[in-house]
């Protein structure tokens, strides 16, 4: 072939064409220094910020244990599943997948994805079991993630579910112990930082940053076995009486400690909650305590000087007029002992003791009973019922007083209150929490007279006392019988009442305190000493056997 | 005896080169290009995250490339020049073809599908074709070219182009035209005119934004902005850059690149490998792949200033800028300094198509330098 000799292509134009390219190559290289030096550190933080994540590690919560370290709150690990709704679109039939699984509803999710499609977290479901979990992994749907937390299952279900109260979702105390001690119950979470995928998976642990730190283990004064005769016996109650609510507490007369504290109605803390039934009455509701304060009332008497037990006191006709209002006895009891006007819950005998006394006298040693005061056993949500002394200069207001009017009262502060009487005098600070020494007390009222005022309450369950359905086989007890009228639209009712007793058990040397009251018993039977009286004998007998307490005789009675 | 030892490997390495240059390969560029490609296949290891499969295939691919070098070199250079015309026709009817019977893949239609035998894109015989036929117009012409011959030639160029462009396929239009425009420039054209030309394209761009299509416009929009739409067009391209400027100096390691890694970086293995060089090697590897392409691209325009003939000469040197033009699109790409146009990066990025043209580019470039007879 010939080759036209004119057509050389000139030598500087392949020069030109290299030292171009060169250049070129040149300003690549400039360009990935520029991007590798002056924009380094951002573009650096911008690849830690698309894959490295710092992730909580959930620390669990403490268990709480009953006194004998019986379990009644402890956290299991389980699984909240969640995605991610701008970044993983899940198609209708991943979302079947998802919630065939953990067992719930594709629609509401589908619901819950819409309404959350902006954000870059949505929970699927919280608290899924491993197992359901596991099921769910299997299916290795993209765009589904998962992360451990701890959800609190109670053992102890409604038995005790308002002493140990719940935890929310996020594991933080809602009710009872729970949110009381949640302080001393929750861990704190640890972190670590992760490197992350695209897709939200987790590729490896870069670094741990702190441990998280579990939480600490609380043992309650609760006696699991007595709380569950408590609430057993009381719902037995409040069914046969066909009353609206009830509640028992349970003291230790060495530690002050709460040996069982039950109410009805209650609820399942493992269920769905309804905060109605949530209420904690012991230490939430007051009632007007009615007679079971008389025993107070004669150790004022007793404390004067001017009663001994044997002081007769004259009840006729039966009848008694104070300023407007008529005080009277269902039947003429005639001249009484002080100690017969206890036992047989004479009004009119407390009404003219009331009369002969100062006019603070009854009051005085009502609060120093510690009724209108906080127990603070350490329950959420107590209130100090009331006690006023204003009106005392009124004759009718220091009568009510003493036969359990115009004042108000926990079932807590009830139990505390009889407490003194069974210390002999002592008030010990009432605990939630097991003690692991008897704690120091505060004389508060005379030994001597005391004893005496105990003696006279074991006469109340004499089969001629107002309450011989509390008696306990085999052991010498005694209590006070209590029927306050419920004050309803137009004062007081006839309809709505409060049948209360608290006892001491066994009466000559005290081992446990009880409180029960049942509000609103609708059948025939209203009365403290019909109602509440035959609970406290049924709760006293199992538990003193339960506690290993010596019978008072060597044969039944 | 000891003589024929030390004299040996000296022997033996001479005797590999005349044989090397006798079956019509080039030691050296041959050299160079399996440097890129075992290079390209370290890089593509750590972005396939060793899945073996995946990378074998690639193996498989580079070494069927090389075949086809080998066969590209055997043919004799007059051979080209006698073809030229008929392989463009036939490129042109095949481009035709694809906007008739063509077969729809992500929106473009691209693909001749012969079924149950194979599915390709004329296009990439186009960018050989397409300066080959301007070098058998050129060749016998006066150079520097007429204004006459200059318009034929850029008709020669734009036909294909545009059909290209219409599949949409701008990253090959792209490459196509500049292979075109690399012979014109190589066979000599005035400055003035150049001047003249920048100054109509400066005139017309605004015009030819309303001939994009949506996308195109979105991503050259992106490109210069892509915080524009960080979760959308913008993605690729934050992504890219963040991979190579979190690389540093001497990069992250091999395997170690979180970008690539995580799947942050959307095709790390195609056409965003450079990225993934950027963050696990550094900067380091980024200059030495820059370095291998330069010396490639010098070692092929210095085939072209030896060829013995004006065809010789335009082909190489229009094959040689084609590959730079991988190079540099692909690079400017993924450095976002320019719109995300579907180029792979040369002899590195996973795929075979692009490979088996520019290895056959090499294989022509080798027979022009091997062949003494024309």
């Amino acid at each position: 072939m010939r080759i036209p000799a004119r057509n050389q292509v000139k030598r500087w134009r392949h020069y030109t064409v290299v030292i171009l390219f060169a250049g070129t190559c040149v300003a690549l290289s400039a360009r990935v220094i520029y991007l590798g030096s002056t924009e380094r550190d951002f573009l650096q933080e911008q690849g830690d910020a698309r894959s490295v994540r710092v992730e909580k590690i959930p620390s669990h919560r403490g268990v709480v244990y009953d006194r004998h370290g019986e379990p009644l709150a402890v956290s299991t690990p389980v699984v909240a599943v969640w995605t991610d709704p701008r970044r993983d679109a899940l198609s209708d039939s991943q979302l079947g997948q998802v919630a065939n699984a953990v067992g719930a509803n594709a629609g509401e999710l589908r619901a819950v994805l819409d309404a959350k499609h902006d954000r870059s977290f949505a929970y699927l479901k919280r608290q899924v079991s491993w197992a359901e979990s596991e099921r769910l992994r299997a299916l290795d749907i993209e765009g589904v993630h998962f992360i451990n937390e701890y959800r609190r299952y109670y053992p102890g279900a409604e038995t005790v579910a308002h002493v140990v109260g719940v935890t929310d979702v996020d594991d933080i105390g809602l009710e009872g112990i729970e949110l009381a001690y949640d302080h001393v119950l929750k861990g704190s979470a640890g972190e670590k930082v992760v490197l992350r995928d695209r897709k939200g998976n987790n590729i490896r642990d870069l670094d741990y940053r702190s441990a998280p730190r579990f939480g600490s283990d609380i043992a309650l004064s609760i006696d699991l076995r007595l709380q569950y005769l408590a609430y057993r016996e009381l719902k037995a109650a409040i069914e046969g009486h066909e009353a609206s609510s009830g509640s028992i507490v349970m003291l230790d007369v060495n530690t002050g400690e709460i040996l069982a504290l039950a109410n009805q109605p209650s609820y399942n803390p493992n269920d769905v909650l309804d905060s109605a039934r949530m209420r904690n009455r012991a230490v939430t509701d007051s009632y007007e305590p009615g007679s079971t304060v008389k025993p107070f009332t004669v150790l004022a008497a007793l404390e004067s000087g001017r009663f001994a037990s044997d002081t007769l006191i004259d009840t006729g006709p039966g009848y008694f007029n104070v300023g407007p209002k008529l005080i009277q006895d269902p039947v003429n009891r005639g001249i009484i002992s002080l100690a017969e006007a206890l036992k047989k819950s004479s009004q009119v005998g407390f009404a003219r003791i009331a009369l002969n006394l100062e006019k603070q006298a009854v009051f005085g040693v009502f609060a120093r009973a510690g009724f209108g005061d906080f127990v603070g056993a350490g329950l959420p949500g107590e209130t100090p019922g009331t006690l006023r002394d204003e009106g005392l200069s009124r004759p009718l207001e220091r009568v009510t007083l003493a036969y359990g009017y115009g004042l108000s009262v926990t079932p807590l502060q009830l139990a505390r209150a009889y407490l003194t009487i069974a210390t002999g005098g002592i008030r010990l600070p009432v605990s939630i929490v097991r003690q692991n020494r008897v704690p120091d007390g505060e004389r508060m009222f005379d030994a001597h007279l005391v004893i005496e005022v105990r003696e006279m309450l074991e006469g109340v369950t004499a089969p001629d006392g107002t309450a011989p359905g509390a008696r306990v086989d085999g052991y010498r007890v005694g209590g006070k019988t209590g029927t306050a009228r419920k004050v309803g639209a137009g004062g007081y009712s006839d309809e709505r009442h409060v049948a209360l007793f608290a006892g001491i058990a066994p009466i000559d040397d005290p081992r446990v305190v009880m409180v029960v009251i049942i509000n609103e018993p609708q059948r025939s039977l209203i009365s403290g000493g019909a109602v509440a009286a035959p609970v406290f004998s049924r709760v006293a007998g199992r538990a003193l056997r339960l506690l290993g307490v010596p019978p008072s005789w060597s044969e039944a009675v | 005896m000891s003589d024929f030892i030390r004299h040996m490997p000296q022997r033996g390495s001479l005797r590999a080169r005349e044989q090397l240059v006798r079956i019509h390969l080039d030691p050296f560029l041959l050299a160079m290009l399996l440097v890129v490609m075992v290079y390209g296949l370290v890089v593509l290891y750590s972005a396939l995250d060793r899945n073996a499969g995946v990378f074998n295939a690639q193996v498989v691919r580079l070494a069927l490339a090389l075949v086809v070098l080998l066969i590209a070199a055997q043919v004799q250079p007059r051979t080209y020049l006698r073809w030229a015309p008929v392989a463009y026709v036939v490129g042109l009817g095949l481009l035709v073809a694809v906007l008739i019977f063509g077969v729809t893949v992500n929106g473009s239609k691209r693909w001749i599908d012969i079924p149950g035998l194979m599915r390709f894109q004329p296009s990439e015989l186009m960018k050989i074709a397409v300066p080959m036929m301007v070098a058998w117009y050129l060749h016998e012409r006066v150079l520097p070219p007429s204004f006459r011959d200059l318009l034929v030639s850029l008709a020669i160029i734009a036909l294909p182009v545009a059909l290209i462009v219409i599949q949409p396929d701008l990253g090959t239009g792209i490459l196509i035209l500049a292979a075109g425009l690399a012979v014109i420039l190589l066979g000599g054209i005035r400055w003035r005119l150049i001047a003249y030309a920048g100054i109509a394209i400066a005139v017309a761009a605004p015009g030819l934004w309303y001939t994009l299509q949506d996308y195109q416009r979105q991503r050259i929009v992106t490109s210069f902005d892509p915080e524009s739409d960080p979760l959308g067009a913008g993605w690729n391209i934050i992504q890219s850059t963040t991979a190579i400027g979190s690389g540093g100096l001497f990069g992250k390691g091999l395997f170690q690149g979180t970008q690539s890694h995580l799947d942050f970086l959307p095709e790390a293995q195609t056409d965003f490998v450079f990225a993934v060089i950027g963050e696990e090697l550094g900067f380091v590897g980024v200059v030495a792949l820059l370095v291998l392409y330069l010396v490639i691209l010098m070692r092929g325009l210095w085939v072209a200033s030896k060829a013995p003939n004006t065809f010789g000469r335009l082909l190489a040197g229009a094959l040689t800028l084609v590959f730079f033009v991988y190079v540099f699109v692909n690079i400017a790409m993924v450095a976002g300094l320019l719109p995300v146009v579907g180029v792979p990066l040369p002899l590195v990025s996973y795929g075979g198509t692009s490979a088996i043209t520019l290895l056959a580019g090499f294989g022509i470039i080798m027979s022009i330098r091997t062949h003494r007879t024309w």
